[in-house]
């Protein structure tokens, strides 16, 4: 019984000092030092917040971009983060897949369709995609702006990252920034 | 398997194992003299802040840190705490919306639900049966999981310390002081290391605050309800503890949980850091710090391996898939997140399963048959390569209890490790504690295959319905908290059995490790003959790996012939289910 003054005073103290004090000092230095980021790298336009730069969001029109097939919640669902889990010899998972496919044929996609654009993400609000997705989406969307495939295509490439020390992850295109800077772009 | 594919990704990807595993090996020296430091009670850089409060702390508990404990006394202390600690997050996680911090307005947890998140986190598992941003508001994020982020990763390293404090001591009685031990750890250890991480995760873009979410009104006009809340606060710890609960239901897949390559890479460190400095601990606390590299070394075998394995694996492309028009380049992307590609992905999914921290960047049950089948077989080894916290310094031990015996059979002499005798006792005891998690693995997975209750939760049908099975138990008693996630385990049967597995797999391994403990710090050192079996070399090494790898797989060969490699053949028949 020598332990039960320890078990509980030790566990009361670590509560207050590491699920008390610690998040809210960390709260304290974030708040201060990176506010900004702390509050999510929310994007506003005005009043209006328009996203976060790291959250990925719905598009569909063809003047845009599109993002990879989303399983959060209804589709980009930032309050219901979730990948499909489906196993690789799921009947459900080739469904699909084919039906992505057969859609982006009809939206003008020749040839095999980059994986990322017809399978689903891990979060569900992947704010990237492939270089290669955006490739195949480049005529389609200079098309419907009346740009020329040249400026989208480079505008692509100035909103394409290299991995980390070009060894840690793989190149990735950040859509919503490519799509706002597409709109500044027609507006102008 | 095809013949080595050339592209440059797979190369890149190669090439990031190597540089992770040369960063770990640089850390493991520091860390390590800085943890065996910490637990001898020597003074520190932290010292003069944290000394004061160290001792407030005893004080208050009545501890006194220099009284030794003997391995029965130090057990029960163990037991002690862990209960309380489940206890209190038992009702925090049940009386939620009774306490403040709460402004999404969740409701409390149902009992089976609040029990196996309370056993989760209190064994150091982390196992989620729940989504974090549609269950946890922020008290119980940061006063009920987050406290049990910190004291269960402390726990594991103190249980560590006295066992190696068993082969480092001789004709001893005790071996140590567990309050001290726990209280080092999270005051000197994870805190400090916390504080850091987290201040860094924020400047790299993951959210830090009291607010529950923001209404977005996207590009194209549609809502968007984006969830907040202290992340990175949570994170650190998660990540450092080996604890692996994300505080998002996409864990560290989920762009606000770790935005960017740099905080990947800050990420996969942190899981392996303090499992790869306990292997130098062990070392100069054994007097001997190539004990501990070879330690180090036959990990780094299984830990490589596995990478590669994984890597080359999902670089290649589901046939089902190819057929239904993709592209094979980028690998198998479902469940991926692009910024991650294939390389990131698989290297953090080899580190998360070997090291027990069950945090996922990727989904599990999304990866091609085999490739499912290396983070299972990481677990099913018994989290010992590098391994949870604490937990995978004194299992790795326990096997070399194995190796040690198995090689005097060979010879015909009485095993010894670092000059101790083991007698049959000890490999009784050692024996008890390794099979204990088999026992719950393949015990409770063949009740679930053939109940009502157990197959309901299983999405997939099939082999891979097996495989999500396989992987739940496996990560429970595994105490690992990763998941083949399609398995829906929010059920009174899967909450309450997958909480007994974790429990067996945490206490019935640690009780008989603490006696084995006890027995070895009481005996002499001999000294070192020409007969003696030198344990620093690549023959022991390649015992190492030998054993481990012949004990895990002649125990789970079976169920992974019914389950992965199943659907191996299944899928190169173009079968789907």
């Amino acid at each position: 019984m020598e332990h039960v003054r320890p078990a509980i005073v030790l566990l009361a103290l670590f509560t207050l000092l590491t699920g008390i004090a610690y998040p809210l000092a960390v709260t304290g230095i974030g708040q201060t030092l990176f506010a900004d980021k702390a509050d999510g790298s929310l994007i506003r336009d005005g009043e209006r917040v328009v996203g976060s730069r790291l959250i990925g969001q719905s598009f569909t029109g063809p003047a845009y971009f599109w993002p990879r097939p989303s399983a959060a919640g209804d589709g980009y669902d930032a309050a219901a983060s979730s990948g499909s889990n489906l196993g690789p010899t799921s009947a459900a998972l080739v469904e699909q897949v084919t039906a992505r496919t057969g859609q982006l044929r009809e939206a003008g996609v020749t040839g095999p369709v980059p994986a990322d654009l017809a399978t689903a993400s891990a979060s569900g609000l992947d704010p990237h995609i492939s270089p290669a997705a955006a490739a195949v989406q480049v005529a389609r969307v200079a098309a419907a702006r009346g740009l020329g495939e040249a400026q989208v295509a480079a505008l692509v490439r100035e909103h394409t990252q290299q991995p980390l020390l070009g060894l840690f992850g793989a190149p990735a295109v950040h859509v919503l920034d490519l799509n706002l800077a597409l709109d500044r772009l027609t507006r102008q | 398997m095809e013949p080595f594919p050339s592209s440059p990704a797979l190369w890149t990807g190669l090439a990031q194992i190597v540089v992770f595993a040369g960063l770990i090996v640089l850390l493991a020296r520091p860390v390590g003299g800085y943890l065996a430091r910490v637990y001898a009670g020597e003074r520190t850089l932290l010292s003069p802040v944290l000394a004061p409060l160290e001792t407030g702390f005893y004080a208050l508990a009545g501890v006194r840190p220099d009284r030794d404990m003997g391995w029965k006394s130090y057990a029960l202390a163990v037991l002690m705490f862990s209960a309380a600690s489940t206890a209190l997050l038992y009702a925090i996680l049940r009386f939620q919306h009774l306490l403040p911090l709460n402004p999404q307005g969740f409701g409390g947890l149902a009992p089976d639900l609040a029990f196996n998140t309370a056993v989760s986190f209190v064994t150091n598992t982390n196992w989620q049966s729940y989504g974090g941003e549609t269950t946890m508001g922020h008290f119980a994020q940061m006063a009920g999981l987050t406290v049990q982020n910190f004291a269960s990763a402390a726990v594991g390293m103190a249980l560590a310390l006295a066992f190696i404090r068993a082969f480092a001591r001789q004709n001893a009685s005790g071996i140590g002081n567990f309050w001290a031990d726990l209280t080092r750890g999270v005051l000197y250890v994870l805190l400090p290391l916390s504080v850091l991480a987290a201040v860094a995760f924020i400047a790299m873009g993951v959210p830090q605050t009291l607010a529950a979410s923001v209404e977005a009104t996207g590009v194209e006009g549609g809502s968007q309800t984006i969830a907040l809340g202290p992340v990175a606060s949570q994170l650190a710890i998660k990540m450092l503890g080996t604890n692996g609960g994300g505080f998002f239901n996409a864990n560290s897949a989920h762009p606000f949980e770790n935005p960017t390559n740099l905080s990947n890479l800050l990420q996969m460190l942190l899981i392996f850091v303090i499992g790869a400095g306990l292997t130098n601990t062990f070392g100069r606390m054994v007097g001997d710090t190539r004990q501990g590299w070879a330690i180090l070394a036959a990990m780094g075998v299984l830990f490589v391996a596995g990478a590669v394995l994984l890597l080359v694996i999902e670089s290649g492309a589901n046939p089902a898939l190819v057929a239904a028009g993709i592209d094979p380049a980028l690998g198998n992307m479902e469940g991926k997140e692009v910024r991650f590609g294939i390389g990131a992905s698989t290297l953090f999914a080899t580190i998360t399963t070997a090291a027990s921290c069950g945090a996922v960047n990727a989904m599990h049950d999304s990866f091609l048959p085999l490739g499912g089948m290396i983070p299972l077989v990481n677990i099913l080894l018994g989290e010992i390569i590098v391994g949870g916290v604490g937990a995978g310094l004194y299992g790795f031990l326990l096997f070399i209890v194995v190796a040690v015996f198995l090689a005097g059979l060979m010879v015909g002499r009485t095993p010894e490790y670092l000059g101790k005798k083991i007698s049959a006792r000890e490999v009784k005891l050692t024996l008890l504690a390794i099979l204990c998690v088999p026992l719950a693995v393949l015990g409770f997975l063949a009740l679930a295959a053939v109940s009502p209750d157990g197959l309901k939760g299983v999405q997939d049908a099939g082999p891979h319905g097996f495989t999500e099975m396989l992987y739940a138990v496996a990560s429970a008693a595994g105490n690992n908290g990763s998941a083949f996630a399609g398995l829906t385990a929010n059920s009174p049967f899967w909450n309450t059995g997958l909480a007994i597995a974790m429990l067996v797999g945490r206490f019935a391994m640690i009780v008989p490790m603490l006696a084995v403990a006890g027995a070895l710090a009481a005996k002499p050192k001999v000294p070192e003959s020409a007969g003696t079996f030198p344990t620093h070399g690549p023959l022991f090494v390649g015992l190492m790996v030998g054993v481990i790898l012949i004990v895990g797989g002649l125990t789970f060969f079976p169920a992974l012939a019914l389950g992965p490699i199943a659907e191996h053949a299944a899928m190169l028949a173009g079968q789907t289910f």
